[in-house]
C-alpha cells in the first residue's frame, strides 16, 4: 500500500510530505504511548496515533516510521507538522477513530507485521 | 573508519526539543553508512536515555565515541540521581510525571529498552548528584 492510497482510503488530509504519497509501506502499528512504540514495534513503517507532539516525529523518526496518521481530526501541537516535514515524514490527518482507522487499513492489507506474544 | 567524536548538550527544560541530540546522531551514523539495524539500535538506546535526562533530570551532556569495534554512548547528567538502581531497571518501574505521561512517556521501560538495545550498559547513580549511563554499541560482527 502506498501513502497515497492511505490517505485516500481513510479520507485524509495530507498535512505534510506530499512528495512522500508513491512510498510504498508493508506494515503499521497504532499507539498513543510512545515507550511501548519504542519498547515493541519491529519493522512498521506507519504509525497511527492520537498523540500529535513533537516526541510522535522524533520517536517515529528513531523507529524509521515514515507516516504517522492522526485519528480523530485532532489538532497538531505547533511545530510538529514543521518537525515532520524536516524528518522526511509524512503526516496525515483523518477524521475516523483510532480503531476505525486501523481497521479500514488491515481490511485493505496493511498488516501489523507482528510477531503473537505468547 | 577514523575515530569520531560527537559532544551534545542536552537543555533540560524543554521537553519539545529532547530527541534533537538523538536525532542528530542518528543522521551521522547514516553518513557513516553503518547498517540499518545498528544505526536504529543506538538511536532508539540514545534516545531513551535522552528523554530520561530531560524527564527525570535537567539535561546534561552526551558523549558519543565511535571506532572501528563499537559506537560508545556516555550520557551525564546532574539531576537527581537514582535512589535504587535494580528497581529503575525492571520493566514497568516508573516515577515519571503527569506532564510527561502525558507526552506518551513513562511506561518504565526505558532503561529495560536501553539495555536490550546495547551490548554494554552501566548506570552509575548518586542521589542528590546525578546519573551517568553508559553504553557501547559493538559494531565488529556487523
Ligand atoms: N537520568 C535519570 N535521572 C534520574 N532518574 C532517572 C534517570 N533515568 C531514569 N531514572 C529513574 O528510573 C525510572 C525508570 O526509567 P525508565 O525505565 O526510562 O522509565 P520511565 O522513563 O518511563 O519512567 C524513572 O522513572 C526514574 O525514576
Ligand atoms: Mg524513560
Amino acid at each position: 500500500m502506498t501513502i497515497g492510497e492511505i490517505a485516500k482510503l481513510t479520507n485524509a488530509k495530507v498535512l505534510t510530505g506530499e512528495d512522500l504519497l508513491s512510498k510504498e509501506v508493508l506494515t503499521a502499528c497504532g499507539a498513543d504511548l510512545m515507550s511501548d512504540v519504542l519498547a515493541y514495534i519491529r519493522n512498521q513503517s506507519v504509525l497511527i496515533t492520537g498523540l500529535t507532539n513533537a516526541q510522535t516525529v522524533r520517536t517515529s523518526e528513531m523507529m524509521d516510521i515514515v507516516c504517522i496518521v492522526i485519528v480523530r481530526g485532532k489538532q497538531p501541537a505547533p511545530g510538529m507538522v514543521e518537525l515532520a516535514a524536516e524528518s522526511g515524514i509524512a503526516v496525515l490527518s483523518t477524521g475516523y477513530s483510532m480503531y476505525t482507522t486501523c481497521g479500514i487499513l488491515h481490511n485493505n492489507g496493511l498488516s501489523g507485521g507482528e510477531r503473537v506474544i505468547a | 573508519m577514523p575515530k569520531l567524536h560527537f559532544k551534545y548538550d542536552i537543555d533540560g527544560d524543554d521537553f519539545t526539543r529532547a530527541g534533537e541530540a538523538s536525532s542528530k546522531l542518528k543522521q551521522s551514523l547514516k553518513q557513516l553508512g553503518l547498517s540499518p539495524a545498528l544505526i536504529r539500535r543506538a538511536s532508539i538506546a540514545m534516545y531513551e536515555g535522552e528523554i530520561n535526562m530531560v524527564a527525570h533530570a535537567d539535561g546534561g551532556v552526551i558523549d558519543v565515541d565511535i571506532d572501528t569495534v563499537a559506537i560508545t554512548i556516555v550520557m551525564k547528567d546532574t539531576g537527581k540521581g537514582i535512589e535504587d538502581i535494580a528497581a529503575a531497571m525492571k520493566e514497568g518501574f516508573s516515577t515519571a510525571s503527569d506532564e510527561v505521561r502525558q507526552m506518551g512517556f513513562g511506561a518504565g521501560m526505558g532503561l529495560p529498552n536501553m539495555k536490550k538495545h546495547s551490548d554494554y550498559m552501566k548506570v552509575d547513580s548518586t542521589v542528590g548528584v546525578g546519573t551517568t549511563v553508559t553504553m557501547k554499541i559493538s559494531i565488529v560482527g556487523e
